[in-house]
């Protein structure tokens, strides 16, 4: 406990305001990329449609469907250290980068796909004709958004290890588990992140 | 009212010496010293820019540089200046020295990040800085597009990841802020308890956290249109500049409010301090911070009234832009009703506030000509806005910024500094700011273009006074380096409340130890509880 706080308790819900202010600057940063993308999705609406139709709509669902089961996997764990049980921590921790590292994986597949099929901004781009420029520019927010939301998760993985660390060296028990319930709340929402990007990818061209 | 000299012993500055013990600090008072190292470099570093500038304006045709190098000064001026000075200065420096002490605290809520957040900022600053000088930037310190995109041959991207990366360095320092003064007030305080210094960095710290990220994605989106040619912003490609210039104000016009709003709360604790009178209208100037980090969100449209957006939208912003100052007029007001039969005394920080409340009142109503749609087709580009932003930011902001670090010198070093200097200093900078900038109002109302390295004969006396302005400011602004700098070993020891101040901050010794408080205090009265006038002069 540091000593600038009277209790263990309030230490703790200190870190807790701590991660939702972090959140909500978060927040504010993928709001401006989502608010620009929507702005340039109307500006372009033919440029849009024709870039969504080559998003990978089976590795994207696959892959909300890995991410949406991971947060439920490291809730687990935290459910578990809340009961005391910090065996099932570590086993939910790394559950949860397992499925993290198949995210990673299938996003890696699928960005190399994109590249083999020359969807990359700049004067090698393969959708060509008069909505190009549209294209273009979606494939920018495409690449920004899942870029920064992969390396969102590349800090999540780590932060997930460093709580199964944590708790193998016995530092968490049901009365004190704050880095558990802090690191959950990030892991959720990158995972938010992603939902809210999974439309604006795939679904925009159904 | 006897003072009791305590020369303490111990103190955060004698704890442990080694450079490694100040390097990987978390003690929220020692990175405050290391950012005001950093913060005072930088200062220079676009003081520097700013004189050359000064001097190149001497004769119509530029004395000096190169129309190329003029354009890189005002660029390194305006870039080190805005994100390397002004948007850090009192809350890093200032702030972080005192808002633990104030609150009655150890530390901030998250010491670690507090020194994480120095090493953004150096990183950032350095990259940014280094950038500076080796690729040249000319597209000033706003970035506008298609300029820094597709014409600049300057190092766009460089200068805008040092930007990006300092940008964090401001969003912890704004997290921690606020979860210090929502979790760590000492038993007793209440909301209404806080100082107002409290409730101004509280303000600013929201802005910190909810605008620096939209910045950073502009930034971001800035960086990839540069490299790989995409037209987001480059209308030929498709892009919409304007779209650019939204992004960018939204953030930086509430950036504007992190600059004054913690001179706003130095103010308030100065003026109280040397009237020793409570604060007029206290609800008032606290929730006017909040009102003014709200609204500072909404106007950010009065920057492109002739850019060509739309007469409607332009009406809006115009109206929002005159709301702002509705709350920034009532503190002013608020501090005058503070003054009035206080026990008014002129010392060094009294002096410098009193220039702040002519400068910033200067500033502040020159806004409103900008505001006014008509008035601003004439006066946007011109020097009018040049003279208009630096009465707030510098005549404003660097003034309360003086006062505050006057102010808080004693409990800072545990030494007084020697106040006739400082008097002086205070004088010089009041009457430098002015001849430097009054002139520029003029000389905008004549129509004289910002950002341009040569002028018509006709502007030529008027710039020359600006010139003659700014070497006395130069003078006046070095001034305090050295005597605060010889008070350091020369200085008369401080009692630990040598301006019979309210406020936790002097109810600890000078400087505090590492701790703050040996005993965490218990608030049982509310802020600026001076004696009132009528009691006073019954007692005398
Ligand atoms: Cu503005």
């Amino acid at each position: 406990m540091h000593f600038q706080y009277s209790s263990a308790e309030h230490q703790a819900e200190s870190a807790m305001s701590g991660m939702w202010l972090f959140l909500a600057q978060e927040i504010l940063f993928f709001g401006a990329l989502v608010f620009v993308w929507v702005y340039c999705c109307y500006q372009h609406p033919a440029g849009f449609r024709l870039a969504t139709q080559h998003a990978n709509l089976l590795i994207g669902s696959i892959n909300t469907a890995v991410l949406l089961t991971s947060s439920f996997t490291f809730t687990a764990g935290l459910l578990a250290i809340e009961r005391g049980e910090p065996r099932r921590l570590i086993q939910a921790c790394f559950a949860t980068i397992g499925l993290g590292v198949v995210f990673l994986l299938l996003k890696g597949v699928e960005w190399f796909k994109d590249v083999g099929d020359g969807l990359v901004p700049g004067a090698h781009f393969s959708l060509t004709g008069p909505d190009s420029g549209g294209a273009q520019i979606f494939y920018v927010f495409y690449y920004v958004a899942t870029v920064l939301h992969a390396l969102h998760m590349i800090i999540g993985i780590g932060l997930v290890l460093w709580i199964a660390w944590r708790a193998r060296r016995g530092d968490f028990s049901r009365a004190w588990s704050t880095p558990v319930e802090v690191v959950g709340l990030y892991w959720s929402f990158v995972d938010v992140v992603w939902l809210t990007l999974y439309p604006l990818i795939y679904l925009a061209a159904l | 009212m006897s003072v009791t000299v305590d020369t303490p012993r111990v103190s955060y500055l004698t704890e442990e010496n080694t450079i490694g013990s100040w390097l990987l600090t978390t003690d929220h008072k020692r990175i405050a010293l290391l950012y005001f190292a950093s913060i005072t470099g930088f200062f220079f570093l676009g003081g520097i820019a700013a004189a050359l500038m000064r001097i190149n304006l001497l004769t119509p045709t530029g004395a000096i540089v190169s129309h190329e190098m003029y354009n890189r000064l005002f660029t390194m001026h305006g870039v080190v200046m805005v994100w390397f000075f002004l948007v850090p200065a009192i809350p890093v420096t200032l702030g972080n020295f005192i808002v633990p002490l104030m609150l009655g605290a150890r530390d901030l809520a998250f010491p670690k990040l507090n020194l994480v957040s120095w090493y953004l900022f150096m990183t950032g600053g350095l990259f940014a800085t280094y950038s500076l000088f080796a690729g040249g930037l000319d597209t000033g310190w706003t970035f506008y597009t298609p300029l820094s995109t597709d014409y600049t041959k300057g190092h766009v991207v460089a200068v805008a990841i040092g930007i990006f990366i300092s940008g964090f360095s401001s969003i912890a320092t704004g997290v921690n802020f606020i979860v210090s003064i929502h979790r760590l007030r000492a038993p007793g305080m209440g909301w209404y308890r806080m100082p107002l210094m409290l409730w101004s960095l509280y303000a600013t710290s929201v802005i910190y956290v909810l605008a620096t990220p939209v910045l950073a994605m502009t930034l971001i989106l800035l960086g990839f249109e540069t490299v790989f040619h995409v037209g987001i912003f480059d209308q030929r490609l498709g892009g919409d500049p304007l779209l650019f210039q939204h992004l960018f104000w939204f953030y930086s016009h509430p950036a504007v409010y992190i600059m004054i709003l913690p001179g706003f709360g130095v103010m308030s604790e100065v003026l109280t301090t040397f009237s020793q009178k409570g604060i007029f209208g206290y609800k008032f100037i606290a929730w006017s911070s909040v009102a003014i980090a709200v609204i500072s969100f909404f106007v950010w449209g009065h920057h492109m009234f002739v850019a060509g957006t739309s007469v409607y939208s332009a009406i809006t912003f115009s109206l929002l832009s005159f709301m702002v100052s509705v709350p920034s007029a009532i503190k002013v007001f608020n501090w005058l009703g503070t003054l009035h039969k206080g026990y008014i005394k002129f010392d060094a920080p009294m002096l410098y506030a009193l220039g702040f409340l002519g400068l910033f009142t200067i500033g502040g109503l020159t806004g409103l000509f900008v505001a006014a749609l008509g008035a601003d087709v004439h006066l946007t580009q011109t020097y009018f806005v040049v003279a208009h932003f630096h009465y707030i930011m510098v005549g404003g902001m660097v003034s309360a910024f003086f006062a505050g670090l006057h102010y808080w010198w004693p409990k800072i070093t545990g030494r007084l500094y020697p106040e006739m200097w400082a008097r002086a200093a205070a004088f010089l900078i009041f009457f430098g700011f002015n001849l430097t900038f009054f002139p520029q109002f003029i000389l905008g109302y004549l129509g004289m273009p910002r950002r341009y390295a040569a002028y018509p004969p006709e502007f030529q006396v008027l710039n020359v006074l600006s010139s003659a302005g700014s070497t006395i400011l130069a003078v006046a602004y070095l001034m305090p380096v050295f005597y605060l700098g010889y008070s350091l070993r020369h200085g008369a020891r401080s009692p630990s409340n040598p301006w019979h101040a309210t406020g936790l901050e002097w109810k600890t010794q000078s400087p505090p130890r590492t701790e703050n408080f040996p005993i965490i205090p218990i608030v049982t009265e509310p802020p600026y509880n001076y004696p009132r006038p009528e009691d006073r002069t019954r007692a005398a």
